[in-house]
């Protein structure tokens, strides 16, 4: 032979075409188990192009519908009385154009028909063209125009007329006046049905408004001026160029497009927020792909090896399942998004509480590509952790299939894709977040509870494998050494599950938590009903009646109302020029309720400083209490000064004490508090707690105050109680909506992870089926593996929204920790029980055919 | 005549841990072009990984393969992948059809992945060659294990390779249906002028060849030509 070595020539084409074919004959007898996997992204992605199609499709309607969010061309709003300058002002920019007035209050109301009292919103509506835009929705339609035209009249809102029993052509009371009811009221431009939840309006002529007595001095009102410009001014031109002096006044304004855009960013945080909770669906969906693909290579590593044989080069075998993995991301995606597009059509109804436009329902194309996009590249890349293996399955496994051929340890490409995913993840949340900081938390917490939840499955094999029970029954120690064995699937299923049963315990443990917040203020020998808006000369009265009925009065605080001028010298202008003062525009622009009093009280802790409880010389500076954090966020500290406007009389204060309040008790608290000696000859009204024992003495109570004293209004806990549930229950089901998309990509991941294990599953019973194990030692073997997987994932799942639920109490709402395990018990046990019969349904059918014909057709 | 397999010095070493486990040495044989040679020995002597560094499936510690005229030693694994696509055909015991491709299928993918035109029609030929013509559809699942291995061969033979190695062709064949594919290979390779290296336990078989290597512990201890090439001296 001659020495001569020849040289290979040059590197093959990777010849795409008979990749793309060879991935397409590879994947025939595959497709039932690559649907199944695909299967998993698809409710992510159903969920992201949804909620974002339901987003286009809401921005385009705030867009048609914006006139009517205001019902006029320009709303100025204010809650102080209005100087001469201002109202001459106000009355100038309604020249060539119209004006409607509206005065805001709350105020009980008394139904006659049902005898029933409340605290509504009283909106008193002068006799003009508002709404300019959009319309009043009533029942009869005659109404909207009628009640403030054809005498007493009033508007309820419906909620009200059903709550109370109550129907047009029966009367209320407000005030001293009774009103015939004129309709019910659905919508007006301007208000939600959140909006209706919170505080329920009752409309009334503005002419009778001082017939009604209930416009004290002290009292909270605000003023709305509603306008249609002349047709050659601009709105918003006009808004801005007024703002300075608007500003100054402390009114605030609404033009068409500052509500437009308001009214579209409060919007987009809620879908934002909802498609991150999608998102995480999309995640643990991505999670099984990543698994179903790691097992899927597994199982192809012979046909790999024999490519590779056959001379296909390493780049060439990993794209020929890359491209079956794109394909199927592709399909997911579009199933997906089809999916997608259906379940919006639902959602105008689920949000409609929310919702101040009608939306209509129109297929959103940039919805369907974005998730389809985002579907194929997040499949793409958890697919490509198990797919870059490929690379490295040596031909060698032709001859020696038992060896080991596949290693990751030293791919560098894999720390590559770790780091393509996170950065995935951190933009997308970034687009939805719009901070880095917020979108780094995001990325955060995914990596944490991904981790958290694959640390813990780790954790127990390790348990189980170093502590092995070797005394145990053989279906025990079977089931056991399952958890740890290769191809095992506890860290998959503990991932995919426990993620999905954190989300919905934590929505749970949230709304308890929230709820029982109240509930705790109430308790015990808490007040649970508060009388507001006491005059000064009703104070003795109200006390007395209080008493008659049986009544503890627990506290009579006095309440005057104040505004700041001045911190440390620096005026609103001031502040305003200086921004890196950091001081905010509300400083000065806020009404404040303030109170005096000689000592503290037990919901108020001493953080610094002096408390003096008596001023015996108030012409000096007064030394006044802050709460800890109103200090903070205004940038004063101990000593610095602070001068009060007090309806028209400045009085100068240094701030000599801070302190620390538990707002969530139900009583009176205070940013900021006076010493005795001070205010008490300032204007002034009355807050008066006490306590009822029973919802008809409180019902009673409540009659008896509002025929004798009208202008006084009583909150009681039931009502807080109930409208606080009404809202979170509101909110709960639609995050609850959106977790339900991550339970069934958990379920899904679970019936596709079971499926594609099968294979080694009928094996290894057959075996031992064929060894003589019963059919009752195999069910048992599957049974209690499932039950432990279960266990662990919801166990897992569960303890990680206790973990969640205590950072979200503290951190986000700062209320105090006290969860009710309540939910999660049966949260844990029909997640377990549902693992173990996905897991049981699988396997019937191995249990029921003859070994034999089992191996045949799997092979 | 050319030589198409050089073996010089050939050393495998395997580590366990860090024990070096060397299971082949000073192996040095050659063939040329239309040889036929059984490299034989007991479980565990070492064959299979003779085989396997000989068709470029593995890399030597020490020594070097050269496979028609191009040193192995040196190729990264997708270069000795393209060597075994021009130049190399296998047959193995257990068969290694693609399991989700058809007949027809299996033997077209050495000739798809050269490139070539008209495939179809020669692989129907190589296929119409082993007797499995009317079953080119048929997934191998669905045929028996004698028709697998002759669609092996079919696959073997379809990029006219220069040189083929079988490991343990009918190690997983009754004798009949053995006898049958050792005929065929055998046809077959004589009509191709294919050098063959035969892995095998089969010391009938392996008289079928021209050159017998024995091998235990690794080392080379005989090699002989055999007495069908003396008889038809």
């Amino acid at each position: 032979m001659s020495d001569t070595i020849i040289h290979l020539g040059n590197k093959r084409p990777l010849n795409m075409r008979w990749l793309l074919k060879m991935a397409w004959r590879d994947s025939r007898r595959n497709r039932g188990r690559l649907a199944l996997f695909i299967s998993s992204i698809v409710l992510g992605i159903a969920a992201l192009v949804a909620i974002n199609s339901f987003s286009n499709n809401l921005r385009a309607d705030i867009d048609k519908q914006a006139r009517s969010l205001i019902g006029a061309d320009l709303v100025v709003a204010t809650s102080k009385d209005i100087e001469p300058d201002m109202q001459k002002l106000l009355d100038s920019l309604a020249v060539g154009g119209d004006r409607s007035d509206e005065v805001r209050f709350a105020s009980m109301v008394y139904f006659q028909a049902s005898q029933g009292t409340r605290l509504v919103q009283v909106r008193a509506l002068e006799k003009g063209g508002f709404p300019y835009y959009g319309a009043i929705e009533t029942e009869p339609k005659s109404a909207s125009s009628a009640f403030r035209e054809e005498g007493r009249k009033a508007l309820v809102d419906h909620t009200l007329l059903l709550q109370y029993n109550t129907k047009p052509g029966d009367s209320i009371k407000v005030g001293n006046l009774t009103f015939e009811i004129a309709g019910a009221l659905h919508k007006i431009p301007g208000q939600s049905a959140m909006t209706a939840t919170i505080a329920p309006a009752v409309y009334i002529p503005r002419h009778y408004l001082e017939e009604t007595g209930l416009l004290q001095r002290g009292s909270r009102i605000s003023y709305y001026h509603y306008y249609k410009l002349p047709q050659t001014t601009d709105a918003d031109e006009l808004a801005n160029k007024l703002e300075p002096r608007f500003d100054e006044a402390g009114f605030g304004f609404d033009t068409v497009n500052s509500r437009k855009e308001d009214t579209g960013k409060a919007y987009d945080d809620l879908a934002r927020f909802l498609a991150l909770v999608g998102f995480v669906a999309l995640l643990l969906g991505c999670v099984g792909v990543a698994s179903a693909v790691h097992v899927y290579i597994r199982e192809k590593l012979a046909t790999i090896g024999v490519l590779r044989c056959l001379g296909v080069s390493g780049a060439q075998a990993f794209l020929i399942y890359l491209f079956q993995v794109m394909a199927m991301g592709l399909i997911g995606s579009i199933v997906g998004a089809i999916l997608g597009s259906l379940i919006q059509l639902y959602l105008p109804e689920l949000f409609k509480t929310f919702l101040p436009v009608e939306v209509t329902v129109a297929v959103s194309w940039s919805a369907i590509l974005e998730g389809i996009a985002i579907g194929l590249v997040v499949a793409v890349l958890f697919a490509l952790l198990p797919l870059l293996s490929i690379r490295n399955v040596s031909p060698l496994i032709t001859l020696r299939a038992g060896i080991e051929h596949l290693t990751n340890q030293k791919d560098k490409v894999r720390w590559l894709v770790y780091l393509l995913i996170l950065s995935f993840i951190f933009v997308f949340a970034y687009f939805q977040l719009d901070t880095w900081l917020r979108a780094l938390a995001f990325t955060g917490g995914v990596i944490v509870g991904f981790l958290v939840l694959a640390l813990l499955a780790r954790a127990m094999m390790w348990f189980v494998k170093r502590f092995f029970p070797v005394n145990w029954g053989y279906v025990w120690r079977q089931s056991l050494a399952n958890l740890y064995r290769p191809n095992n699937q506890t860290l998959l299923l503990t991932v995919s599950i426990g993620l999905g049963t954190a989300l919905i315990s934590t929505l749970f443990l949230m709304q308890r938590l929230l709820l029982s917040e109240v509930a705790i203020a109430g308790s015990e020998n808490q007040p649970n009903m508060v009388l507001f808006d006491i005059q000064s000369s009703q104070k003795d009265e109200i006390k007395r009646v209080t008493k008659e009925a049986g009544l503890p009065v627990l506290q009579y605080v006095p309440v005057v109302t104040v505004r700041v001028e001045e911190i440390n010298g620096l005026t609103a202008a001031d502040v305003r020029k200086d921004t890196t003062l950091g001081i905010p525009d509300w400083a000065f622009t806020r009404e404040y309720r303030v109170t005096y009093r000689d000592s503290l009280i037990d919901s108020e802790k001493e953080v610094d400083g002096t408390w003096t409880g008596t001023v015996k010389n108030p012409d000096k500076l007064i030394p006044v209490s802050l709460e800890d954090r109103y200090a903070e966020r205004i940038k004063v500290k101990l000593g610095d000064t602070v001068l009060f406007n007090v309806q028209g009389a400045l009085l100068p204060a240094s701030v000599a004490h801070l302190r620390e309040i538990e707002w969530n008790r139900v009583q009176t608290n205070f940013l900021v508090l006076f010493p005795e000696g001070v205010l008490e000859e300032a204007p002034q009204f009355h807050v008066l707690m006490t306590r009822t024992d029973s919802t008809a003495q409180s019902a009673n109570f409540q009659r008896e105050l509002v025929q004798r004293f009208p202008n006084v209004s009583a909150i009681d806990l039931d009502l807080i109680l109930q409208t606080l549930d009404d809202i979170l229950s509101k909110i709960s089901f639609v995050i609850r909506f959106m977790a339900l998309f991550s339970i069934t990509t958990g379920l899904l991941v679970l019936i596709g992870s079971i499926n594609i294990s099968k294979f080694q599953r009928v094996q290894e019973s057959v075996l031992l089926r064929t060894l003589g194990a019963s059919r009752k030692q195999i069910l048992s073997i599957n049974a209690f593996e499932y039950l432990l997987l279960g266990a662990l994932a919801a166990g897992t799942g569960v303890i990680l929204s206790v973990a969640a639920s205590w950072a979200l109490a503290v951190f986000s709402f700062e209320v105090n920790f006290v969860p009710d395990f309540a939910p999660l018990l049966p949260v844990f046990l029909s997640i377990t029980a549902l693992t173990v019969f996905i897991g049981m349904l699988n396997s019937s059918g191995i249990l029921n055919r003859p070994p034999l014909e089992i191996l045949r057709g799997e092979s | 005549m050319s030589i198409i397999l050089d073996i010089k010095n050939l050393e495998k070493t395997y580590y366990s841990g860090h024990h070096p486990l060397t299971v082949l040495q000073g192996i040095n044989f050659s063939l040329q072009a239309g040889d036929t040679c059984a490299i034989v020995g007991p479980s565990g002597s070492g064959k299979t990984t003779l085989l396997g560094l000989c068709a470029g499936l593995d890399r030597a510690s020490a020594g070097s393969v050269i496979l028609n005229g191009i040193k192995l030693d040196s190729l990264s694994e997708d270069e000795r992948a393209q060597v075994r696509n021009q130049y190399v055909g296998f047959i193995f015991q257990n068969f290694q059809l693609i399991p989700t491709l058809t007949a027809v299928e299996n033997v077209m993918v050495p000739l798809e992945l050269r490139g070539e035109r008209n495939v179809h029609r020669q692989a129907m030929d190589l296929l119409a060659r082993v007797g499995l013509a009317e079953r080119y559809d048929h997934y191998p699942t669905q045929l028996s294990g004698g028709e697998q291995q002759r669609v092996s061969l079919a696959r073997a033979f379809s990029n006219k390779p220069t040189i083929l190695f079988a490991d343990e062709p009918t190690g997983n064949l009754d004798e009949e249906t053995g006898q049958r594919v050792e005929k065929l290979l055998f046809d077959l390779n004589k009509e191709a002028g294919t050098t063959l290296v035969l892995v095998t336990h089969d010391l009938e078989l392996a008289q079928k060849t021209d050159r017998i290597i024995r091998i235990k512990g690794g080392t080379v201890v005989s090699d002989q030509v055999t007495s069908s090439v003396v008889n038809n001296a």
